[in-house]
């Protein structure tokens, strides 16, 4: 599902029996249960039934993943709470090579006899797809762990907090956006528990506890005089934290034109600003379309980062897997091969990491037992590695995935997503208004807005939150209408200038979509606040009579 | 377990029911059993088969809620859900927007299940798939496809007296066909109730013969031209006005059919009048539920007639604050079209663009309905009612509103599938004059 589906659906009203309707989404629970585990003795006991049915099935690889995802969502407008709503999605799914194809088959009946039955129906349809091989499987050789677990660090488990808590400081950022001219709030609170066990035949037993969570609103003020609104969103990032990234200290906090959070999100401070700033944007200059030094703040890049280097070096991706949705890559295997393909400029440095603290992307090991670790995609801004799994590694003649692999649901097949793509900070010491001050005629980004990209990741289009010009090295106003339009090549050999570590921050992706039948997955995006050379910038206010 | 009958529905509803203890309570049951099977690289690449079972129990009392859900379906875990639903209303805060269930409804005979559907194989399924791969064989390209074919049973009862019921099938099937240099691609998409009238060999060489006649695309300047878009193609664009109908949105001054002072544009002329769109469950083309989710009857609606907005969607809550008739949102819309082929609009076109497919399409502003994205798949320059040679791909941003303000022709309607929801349309093919393309793409 998409975010914009979710917010669509929780526009109509969502009701508890819409949201579990929603695949992956689960079924309402009470909220106690969420603080319940699964004994970890009869989740090997339930994987060991499903591996002996395949392999006596005749399947020469199998894998088995027992999900119980717990989700919790708190949906608030202005003075009313419209939603509490737990979820648990608890099941099975057995992944299985056999005559050299891949067969996959679910089942959220968790006797043995339907786990053996799921187990023997992805046989069976892998033996059924063989035929349409052109060639068979080939899977890296990964060790087995044996008996092992991991656990996100996290300080306060956000499903132990008591829901009058969550709802108080929901209704506590309503009326602050209210109180500041706000005409219309919806405000959430989302959080996500996976609870995975991962089984296979190469002899791993892992159980992991992963954690995730976002708080968020939309702001709406409307000029009742011409009709015309405008809106704001929330300048957090969805985080692999858990409650404590809504205890906002001092220390994480950067100030500047708005304050901007660092790891910790102070949520009612945010609407106090965003409502101010949803009446500036009214009365904003409309922008004047044209060539723009653009300075671009880490709650608006890391989406960029997302679109224009997570995706396109997706192996799959770059192989033709995405072909007929997602799209393919322009960053071909020979442009790797060649070891000089020219990304970036010189200052750009792009690294995977799937270990990074607070990110969403963090686990132990991913979703086909590989344990995780981080590398290089972008050095110096030249192409040096894609993102790969199992069955992919053997194209870049590597000796072991590089983990990115992950199903959102138990009911669902797991295959290559994005790990955290970050671009890395400056090595001189530079801020943010360093980095303003060198600008003439240019445009000072913040939060993320519209975002679309090709089917190979080449020409996109962004826009954002909050936009103040920039004129001979001061910020010069607010500013509305704004897109910019580029190239992904172009766009990176741009980038002249990147704050240093001090600035660093996440941003990220809490639904990104991606296959068919399609999925979601989290992921993180850090950078600095960075700047890009003579952007293409478009005016979007159009007239519908 | 397998998907219920109506009686055997009826049946372990009213058990679920005899449980209940609080003001009100209304039951939801939810069978779904799908496969899939993915290609690409001329290789089958994943394939599953799914089954779920859910059942939730809403239970109220006064205007506060609670929900829980389980999916076994002995009688101790009945009862146990139904007294969870029950601790948890009592728990929760009141919710001032909350209306009462409804009583019992008159639907009309759902037409969306097909037996052959609900029979599918994983043989069929990969026999499907080797046709497709056949066509890439043949036509010396590259096929990358997904098939998924869905049975559902829903079914609810509360303790008013309301009782529905109904099952479902569907296939959705879609096609992209690469040149082998990648220089060139194709796409096409199909969806049905009825497997058998799914044609993979066909919809695959319709792709390959996109593919590959878009190879070597020429660039062209962006800017605006008269575009013919494919279904496919303009669904995606539509649904967002479809999308947008919601009443309250509009009331509360914060979507495109918002106007000043608390108006809404619903009674006025929005688009050309030529533009007729409405939802009919029992569409023979298009069969949708005849019931909507919170068990109000889904009726033929008119959204757009002559280009006037005639109704908008209302949550029960809104229509009984605006004291008008709470229609819920359609599960599919048609709109009606002309008697032109595809072919017979291109011919009669000077110069234009043919558009096979858009993508990610995202709003940009919501108060114009403003979006962008990109043609792909087989974008074609169009001279003297000939398709002369392909071109590059371009972004736009266009909206859907200004889009059909600038109408010139519709052709013959025709069932397609938006790739950015999954839902699928009964939409024409349509000529649209200053269609705006602001941006080169350099993707196949």
């Amino acid at each position: 599902m998409k975010r914009r589906d979710f917010l669509y659906l929780t526009g109509m009203g969502t009701t508890a029996a819409m949201l579990s309707a929603i695949p992956g989404m689960g079924r309402p629970i009470a909220p106690e249960r969420a603080l319940e585990t699964v004994d970890v003795a009869l989740k090997k006991q339930m994987a060991d039934v499903a591996l002996n049915a395949a392999r006596a099935k005749g399947a020469t690889y199998t894998d088995v993943r027992i999900g119980r995802y717990l989700n919790q969502f708190v949906i608030t407008r202005e003075d009313k709470v419209q939603n509490i709503v737990n979820t648990e999605s608890y099941g099975l799914g057995v992944r299985v090579v056999a005559q050299g194809s891949w067969g996959f088959a679910a089942t959220d009946k968790l006797d043995k006899d339907s786990i053996a039955k799921a187990a023997e129906l992805a046989v069976a349809i892998a033996k059924e797809n063989s035929r349409l091989l052109t060639e068979p499987v080939q899977l890296a050789p990964q060790k087995g762990y044996g008996e092992v677990s991991w656990k996100a660090p996290i300080e306060k488990n956000a499903f132990e907090v008591p829901i009058k808590e969550k709802v108080d400081l929901l209704l506590g950022v309503n009326a602050e956006a209210m109180k500041g001219g706000a005409d219309y709030i919806n405000s959430f609170l989302f959080m996500v528990n996976e609870q995975k066990y991962f089984a296979s035949t190469d002899g791993s037993y892992i159980d992991q506890d992963i954690h995730r969570i976002w708080p968020t609103f939309f702001i709406t003020k409307i000029d009742a005089a011409t009709g015309k609104f405008e809106t704001r969103n929330a300048l957090s990032a969805p985080m692999g934290m858990g409650y404590e990234y809504l205890y906002a200290r001092p220390q994480d906090k950067i100030q500047g034109v708005t304050t901007l959070y660092k790891g910790r999100y102070d949520m009612l401070e945010d609407a106090r600003a965003g409502a101010k700033q949803a009446g500036e944007k009214i009365k904003a200059k409309s922008v004047e379309p044209g060539k723009y030094d653009l300075i671009l703040d880490p709650s608006h890049l890391w989406l960029t980062i997302h679109e224009s280097t997570g995706h396109p070096t997706e192996l799959d991706r770059v192989l033709g897997y995405e072909a007929n949705f997602a799209g393919t890559s322009f960053l071909t295997l020979d442009k790797w091969e060649s070891k000089k393909f020219n990304y970036g400029s010189k200052l750009v440095n792009i690294v995977a990491d799937k270990t990074q603290v607070g990110s969403l992307g963090a686990v132990g090991y991913d979703d086909e037992g590989v344990k995780c670790g981080q590398w290089d995609v972008i050095k110096d801004g030249t192409l040096v590695s894609y993102q790969a799994i199992r069955d992919q590694a053997h194209i870049l003649g590597l000796p072991a995935s590089q983990g990115c692999c992950y199903a959102d649901n138990w009911s669902s097949v797991q295959f290559q997503r994005m790990a955290n793509i970050s671009l890395q900070a400056g090595k001189e010491k530079k801020s943010i208004d360093d980095l303003i001050k060198g600008v003439q005629k240019g445009i000072y980004i913040i939060g993320d807005g519209s975002f679309s990209i090709d089917q190979q990741r080449y020409n996109f289009q962004f826009g954002g939150q909050l936009y103040y010009e920039i004129k001979d090295g001061k910020i010069a106003g607010p500013l509305k209408d704004v897109a910019y339009q580029s190239n992904t090549q172009e766009f990176w050999n741009s980038c002249v200038g990147i704050a240093d570590q001090s600035d660093y921050r996440l941003g990220g992706s809490f639904f990104d979509g991606k296959g068919q039948p399609q999925q979601v997955s989290a992921v993180s995006h850090g950078s600095s606040t960075t700047r890009f050379n003579g952007v293409n910038v478009i005016n979007t206010s159009r007239k519908i009579g | 377990m397998p998907l219920l009958t109506q009686d055997e529905a009826q049946a372990l509803l009213k058990k679920v029911l005899s449980y209940s203890k609080a003001d009100e309570c209304e039951i939801n049951l939810t069978g779904t059993i799908t496969g899939n099977i993915r290609y690409a690289r001329n290789s089958v690449s994943t394939s599953g088969g799914i089954s779920t079972n859910t059942l939730v129990v809403s239970s109220a009392y006064g205007k506060k809620l609670g929900v829980a859900t389980i999916n076994e379906f002995d009688d101790a875990s009945l009862e146990k859900v139904v007294r969870r639903a029950e601790e948890l209303a009592q728990l929760a805060p009141e919710n001032p927007e909350f209306v009462s269930f409804l009583g019992p409804q008159k639907y009309a005979e759902p037409v969306m299940f097909v037996p052959a559907t609900a029979a599918i194989t994983p043989k069929q399924r990969a026999d499907a798939v080797a046709q497709s791969l056949q066509v890439a064989k043949d036509t010396k390209t590259v096929a990358a496809g997904f098939m998924e074919d869905t049975t559902t049973m829903n079914a609810m009862m509360n303790s008013k007296g309301l009782f529905a019921y109904n099952t479902s099938t569907g296939v959705n099937f879609s096609i992209t066909m690469r040149t082998e240099d990648g220089k060139g691609s194709g796409y096409a998409t199909r969806g049905y109730n009825d497997f058998t009238k799914l044609d993979t060999k066909k919809a695959s060489q319709i792709a390959a013969d996109k593919g590959l006649k878009s190879a070597t695309a020429r660039a062209i300047e962006p800017g605006k031209y008269t575009v013919i878009l494919e279904p496919a193609a303009a669904a995606v664009l539509l649904e967002n006005i479809f999308f947008g109908l919601d009443a309250r949105q509009a009331d509360e001054g914060r979507s495109f059919l918002s106007q000043p002072g608390g108006k809404t544009r619903l009674g006025e002329k929005l688009v050309d009048e030529r533009v007729n769109m409405y939802s009919d469950p029992l569409n023979p083309e298009l069969p949708t539920s005849t019931w909507a989710g919170d068990g109000r009857p889904q009726e033929k609606v008119s959204w757009i007639e002559k280009g006037v907005i005639k109704n908008l969607t209302y949550s029960r809550y809104w229509a009984e604050k605006k004291g008008v008739k709470a229609i819920p949102g359609p599960d599919g819309v048609i709109m009606e079209g002309g008697t032109k082929s595809l072919e017979e609009l291109i011919k009669g076109t000077k110069k234009g663009i043919l558009v096979t497919r858009l993508w990610y399409i995202r709003p940009v502003d919501p108060q114009t309905l403003l979006l962008t994205g990109l043609t792909r798949d087989g974008t074609f320059y169009i001279e003297n009612g000939e398709i002369k040679f392909p071109i590059k791909n371009f972004r736009f941003n266009e909206s859907p509103v200004i889009m059909l303000n600038n109408l010139e022709e519709l052709g013959k309607v025709e069932r397609t599938v938006s790739v950015e929801s999954n839902v699928n349309y009964l939409i024409p093919p349509m000529k649209i004059r200053d269609f705006t393309f602001s941006s080169l793409s350099d993707a196949v």
